[in-house]
């Protein structure tokens, strides 16, 4: 089909067919790097069509940004890159030097990144950015300038566009900041939008928002280049999806059939991986999958007993009933200045139970997690545990109830001490044992989150993102504590690496009835594993209940804001139907 | 991530291997950092190593308003950094082994009159603490005390040999300045060579004394080419030689910490962004990635003031000029205190004064701190 | 996202400039403990009828304006100059680092004034600092050591500090409490490692510049008296023959570059290293 365009537009040098030329169009495009030794894209084929969006997915390292950057030739520098066809924005780009290639971006095509706060200059202002795209390209003359500026901040929804343009990114919200940066891409009324996962770094709210007025700019008749990670995200606005995995496109197509009925094993796998807000299909693939997982010689989470015994919603377990809850949370308030980071929030936490907290960034979340773990003492209230003191106590008298309340972090890496191997940041919290048994007891707890031994010598640094977690999980069960907080354990993974270690989780619950605090912004990844949730909103609990009540009948408006804000695959009953 | 943690600036390393004197290193950027500009206002981190702290609203509430907050800080850090150099000078002269009048007196005429006035000028006939305030309202009325071996008032004394090494200074950083900038500018992000050789060049500017930079100097446009006088300060031609043989190594600093920092900047996702604009590379460097690179460069203030204020000294005895440098060396050897101490209180001024301009201008660079 | 980072290969890129530096190190370790090994020639020993002989046979380096051997001079000032800065350094790094240890450490309001006062003690020019040092205790050889080893000593002091509080307020340090670990244990496993690595490097860049500074000083005059020979000694001499016989003047200034150019290139090459370890 495209081959049919090119060779269309070729022979007919007339301008007229140009609305059906497809914008992009590239053949075998391979990408690498010569010095790293990695080739990033390997033979990739991909066009797109004026006014379509196309979807590239994939997990990190599948080459899907160096695509997109390799469209604009923005592969970066030491990128050696070659296609047997190539042709963008009318031109042959294999044909092209530094000055073409400058004349299309951003004219041709604008790019918008991740995240705003570095993908804008924060020494500049908001306005001076979307001017510089003005100048350069020369589309308003000098004095009209501000008044566009005005008129681009307001077409992407900016409130107070003439404040806003005079002040810097960081002065902005995450939500604002995003719109500008829209705003700089299609300043010049680019035919195509590069988007390289633009809703990541935001808050779900945000990131409807924003996903929303991607959508606009389609409907007004711009092509859209797509890139995530998430295939729910490219959901709601994609007309075609190819879903990438190590440098090819493992499957393409229109973008409903992708995602209902896959026909490669791999979309499978990361279909069935996304922890949505809703049930999930009850035979996972997920274990299956590991040869793929982040190419590490992890064996499959099946492969432990642990894991492959895993019920996929632990029901509370009946036998703590009578001894009360294991920890108690009465009216703990902190305030950091005049904000009250949290406020006057209560909760209580029994054996073998998880419960969830949800809230976007800044709701409290993590401050809670240090006030349990009592790491900061709070200003009012009081965290108890087995109905004894915890938050009061001095340090002294704490210490020896600590290994009862273990925590899992979200960045692993920064609570390894960088100097250690993996034996021994797993026998670090062992000091009662002696010195003889702790290895063997390491390469126990390993094996219990299905980590080979010989990861004992390994440092941190060498291990996968999936295998950290992994190891932090195993840390922390070393004293069996009653109680794990888990604080965002896995947003920092790929998809189906996450699924793999919340089944871990929901395992070592099972096993050892351990409360769970599950702490994280995902509403997915937390209706997955909790029994019961809180919604946390400026450090205040909006909603508490049962989880599969506040999913389904949330009361308060807020609840009911951050479940309509996130995305959904498209008729999951179907594709349920269709994976089974 | 919420906002009860501190969020760890990305452009924050940690200022874990930071030489002294920094410079030999580039990365002393990082911890100098720390004292000029002021930290982000973030709520106390409340971990120990014993466990919990009460979130300690003492602490804020001692907190100036915000708005007060830099300049106020800026103001008592100053008179800290004066009064500290105040007061070092005075417990040298304590330290100083034998009489203090002895010491006072040094070289210079020894008559009873004399032991006398510095008797009474010094107060050595009162209790200590009386001593000490009296010889800080002294200095607070700006009067630097007398040169008993010269014979004059060491404000005099000083201020006659103020303007050939304010000259020298301000030619030396001129040239350090400009060359680092002409350098970096013209090898960040290129490949291989010129790249290769500018920061050996660097290297060598860095680790060469200042010195010996001047003999060579000396040696090759004096000597051998004769182009240039090989001593005194009569002639602005005088002033070439002992200029470029203080920026030199100044140049080699700043032209890699500038170097470094253009190439961070280029690689942040706001040059790919500027880049996906059309903006040539060029353009990148100048509209964006400079102002970034300038950043870390300002944060060298204090290391800045001390090459420029030591090497003086050595600079002015190669050279054979007048200045402050060679006022310093002759009471040094003559154990002149009162000019000797004099010496370091001015010295402090102007590391006072310098590093509150450039605080000034990273403020006017980094939009981020003005509204802290 | 985050992807496992390629575990560091030593040797994976040769580097002809480090083991030429390291080379050079050798050397000038052997010339400062045993000179007598690398020359024969005294290096006091005048012959003011062979003053300011070229280099040549007899004297590899020719003679200084007292006929002294200009070679020899070179090789017996190594002791001096790197001698002091060695010795100065190790002043500035060992009071330094306790100082900065006790900073971070101790409780938050005295751990801030020690900090307040390292800030601005470091703000002097060290050159300045070691002056007034130098002003009370007159020129030599161990005052020169006192001298640049106390300027020194804030700036050391300060960046122990900082990385204290760094490690202290780090995520690994926060986890080690959660364990239960005593505050010895966590302080004596955790933090301390993560302090002090850091410290050795510190030392090879400030080893570097204490020499510079020493050479510096007996440039002024302020060094170790004639007639030992110090590289900025002789420098300072030989600045009134430099028309004639620049001889004098090449062979300290070569020793004394090389030795801080292998210094530093040593001391990066360790940085560098440190840091592609810890993230």
């Amino acid at each position: 089909m495209t081959e049919l365009a090119i060779t269309r537009t070729d022979s007919a040098p007339a301008p007229g067919p140009a609305a059906t030329a497809p914008l992009v169009a590239v053949e075998d495009l391979r990408v690498s790097f010569p010095t790293a030794g990695v080739e990033a894209v390997r033979g990739l084929s991909l066009s797109i069509a004026p006014g379509e969006c196309v979807a590239l997915v994939g997990e990190s390292g599948s080459g899907k940004s160096v695509t997109a950057r390799a469209l604009i030739g923005l592969a970066g520098p030491g990128a050696h890159v070659r296609a047997s066809a190539f042709r963008v924005g009318g031109g042959d780009a294999l044909t092209f030097g530094p000055r073409e290639w400058r004349r299309l971006r951003g004219r041709f095509a604008g790019l918008v990144l991740q995240d705003a706060l570095v993908s804008l200059d924060p020494l500049r202002t908001v306005g001076a950015e979307i001017a510089e795209v003005l100048a350069e390209h020369d589309v308003v003359p000098r004095p009209q300038r501000p008044q566009r500026v005005r008129v681009l901040l307001e077409a992407v929804g900016v409130p107070d566009p003439e404040v806003r343009m005079r002040q810097h990114p960081h002065q902005l919200s995450g939500g604002l900041r995003q719109r500008a940066l829209i705003a700089s891409a299609i300043a010049a009324e680019p035919e195509l939008i590069i988007a390289d996962e633009p809703t990541t770094a935001l808050d779900v709210t945000v990131q409807a928002q924003i996903l929303r007025l991607l959508a606009d700019r389609k409907a007004a008749g711009t092509a859209l280049l797509m890139i995530s990670h998430d295939l729910a995200v490219v959901a709601a606005v994609a007309d075609r999806v190819l879903v990438m995995k190590d440098g090819l496109v493992v499957e393409e197509g229109p973008a409903r059939e992708v995602l209902t009925a896959p026909r490669h094993e791999y979309t499978r796998t990361l279909l069935a991986a996304v922890p949505s807000a809703s049930p999930r299909p009850s035979a996972s693939p997920v274990p299956s999958i590991s040869p793929r997982s982040s190419g590490s010689p992890v064996p499959s989470a099946s492969s432990s007993p642990a894991a492959s015994a895993v019920p996929r919603r632990p029901r509370r377990s009946t036998g703590a009933g009578p001894r009360g809850p294991v920890l108690t949370a009465t009216g703990l308030s902190v305030a950091y200045g005049p904000r009250r980071a949290v406020d006057d929030v209560s909760f209580h936490l029994q054996a073998g139970e998880t419960l969830g907290v949800v809230g976007e960034s800044g709701s409290g979340k993590t401050t809670l997690a240090r006030l349990v773990l009592g790491l900061l003492a709070p200003d009012a209230g009081e965290v108890t545990l087995r109905g004894g003191p915890w938050s009061g106590l001095p340090e002294r008298e704490r210490r020896p109830l600590r290994p009862a309340v273990q925590v899992i972090a979200q960045n692993p890496l920064d609570s390894f001490d960088p100097r250690h191997t993996v034996g021994r940041l797993v026998a670090d919290p062992l000091s009662a044992l002696p010195r003889g048994r702790r290895g063997e007891r390491a390469a126990e707890l390993l094996g219990r989150v299905g980590l080979p031994p010989e990861l004992l010598g390994r440092r941190p640094r060498e291990l996968s993102g999936g295998q950290r977690q992994r190891v932090a999980i195993a840390r922390a069960l070393a004293l069996r504590p009653e109680v794990l907080i888990c604080d965002e354990p896995v947003s920092a993974l790929d998809v189906s690496i996450q699924a793999q270690v919340l089944d871990l989780l929901a395992g070592i619950q099972a096993e050892d009835g351990t409360a769970l605090l599950f702490i994280s912004h995902d509403l997915g990844v937390v209706r997955h594993l909790s029994h019961r949730v809180l919604v946390m909103k400026d450090g205040r609990v909006v909603e508490e209940g049962d989880a599969g009540e506040v999913f389904h009948q949330p009361r308060h408006p807020y609840t009911r804001e951050l479940l309509a804000a996130v995305p959904r695959l498209p008729e999951v009953d179907e594709r349920r139907r269709l994976t089974t | 991530m919420t906002a009860a943690v501190p969020a760890r600036q990305p452009t924050d390393p940690p200022p874990t291997t930071s030489p002294p004197g920094a410079r030999a290193s580039v990365t002393q950027a990082s911890v100098t950092q720390a004292s000029v500009t002021p930290a982000p206002v973030t709520p106390p981190s409340a971990t120990s190593l014993s466990g919990t702290r009460p979130p300690s609203r003492r602490r804020a509430t001692l907190r100036a308003p915000a708005w007060l907050n830099a300049p106020v800080r800026r103001l008592v850090s100053a008179v800290a950094v004066l009064w500290a150099a105040a007061t070092t000078a005075y417990g040298a002269l304590l330290l100083a082994p034998g009489d203090t009048v002895d010491i006072l007196v040094g070289d210079g005429a020894d008559t009873p009159q004399i032991r006398a006035q510095i008797t009474a000028e010094w107060g050595l006939d009162r209790p200590e603490a009386v001593r000490y305030l009296s010889y800080i309202g002294r200095l607070l009325h700006g009067d630097l005390g007398r040169s008993y071996q010269l014979q004059r008032d060491v404000g005099e004394v000083l201020a006659g040999q103020v303007g050939p090494t304010v000259r020298l200074t301000l030619a030396a950083a001129a040239v350090g300045v400009v060359l680092a900038l002409v350098l970096a500018v013209a090898t960040a992000g290129r490949s291989a060579w010129p790249r290769r050789i500018v920061s050996a060049a660097e290297l060598v500017a860095v680790s060469v004394p200042q010195f010996v930079i001047g003999i060579v100097l000396l040696f090759v446009f004096s000597f051998s080419l004769g182009w240039f006088p090989v001593s005194g300060a009569a002639d602005p031609q005088a002033l070439v030689l002992p200029a470029l043989a203080l920026g030199l190594p100044v140049a080699g600093v700043l032209g890699q910490v500038l170097r470094e920092g253009l190439e961070r900047a280029l690689e942040q996702p706001f040059a790919v962004t500027a880049r996906s604009r059309g903006l040539s590379e060029r353009a990148v460097v100048a509209r964006h990635a400079l102002r970034h690179a300038l950043l870390p460069a300002v944060t060298l203030t204090g290391w800045f003031t001390g090459v420029l204020l030591g090497g003086a000294v050595i600079t002015e005895a190669l050279f054979g000029r007048p200045g402050l440098g060679r006022v310093t060396m002759q009471a040094v050897s003559g154990k002149d205190m009162p000019v000797v101490m004099a010496v370091v209180i001015l010295s402090a001024a102007v590391y006072v004064t310098i590093s509150a301009l450039l605080d000034l201008a990273y403020r006017l660079i980094d939009p981020r701190l003005r509204s802290i | 996202m985050a992807v496992a980072a390629p575990a560091l290969r030593p040797g994976a890129r040769p580097r002809p400039g480090l083991v030429l530096a390291l080379l050079v190190l050798a050397v000038l370790v052997v010339a400062v403990a045993a000179p007598g090994l690398v020359t024969g020639a005294d290096p006091l020993a005048a012959d003011p009828l062979r003053a300011l002989a070229p280099p040549g046979a007899g004297h590899p380096l020719g003679t200084d304006h007292l006929g002294r051997d200009v070679f020899a001079r070179v090789v017996y000032g190594a002791r001096h100059s790197l001698g002091i800065g060695v010795l100065a350094t190790a002043l500035a790094v060992g009071a330094g680092s306790l100082l900065g240890l006790a900073a971070g450490l101790a409780a938050r309001l005295a751990g801030e004034a020690l900090a307040r006062l390292f800030d601005v003690l470091s703000t002097f020019p060290e050159l300045l600092l070691a002056l007034l040092v130098i002003a009370i205790t007159g020129p030599g050889t161990w005052n020169v050591v006192a001298a640049i080893g106390i300027a020194q000593i804030p700036t050391y002091a300060r960046v122990v500090r900082a990385q204290t509080f760094v490690v202290r307020r780090s995520g690994y340090v926060e986890q080690a409490v959660t364990f239960g670990h005593s505050r010895a244990r966590v302080v004596a496993r955790h933090v301390l490692p993560g302090v002090v690595g850091p410290v050795p490097v510190l030392a090879t860049m400030g080893l570097g510049q204490a020499v510079i500074a020493t050479s510096g000083l007996s440039f002024l005059g302020m060094g170790p008296q004639p007639p030992a020979p110090e590289w900025g000694a002789m420098l300072a001499e030989s600045r009134d023959y430099l028309r004639v016989a620049s001889w004098v003047a090449f062979a300290p200034g070569v020793a004394l570059t090389l030795s801080v150019v292998c210094l530093t290139v040593a001391g990066r090459h360790l940085q560098r290293r440190f840091e592609g370890r810890t993230p």
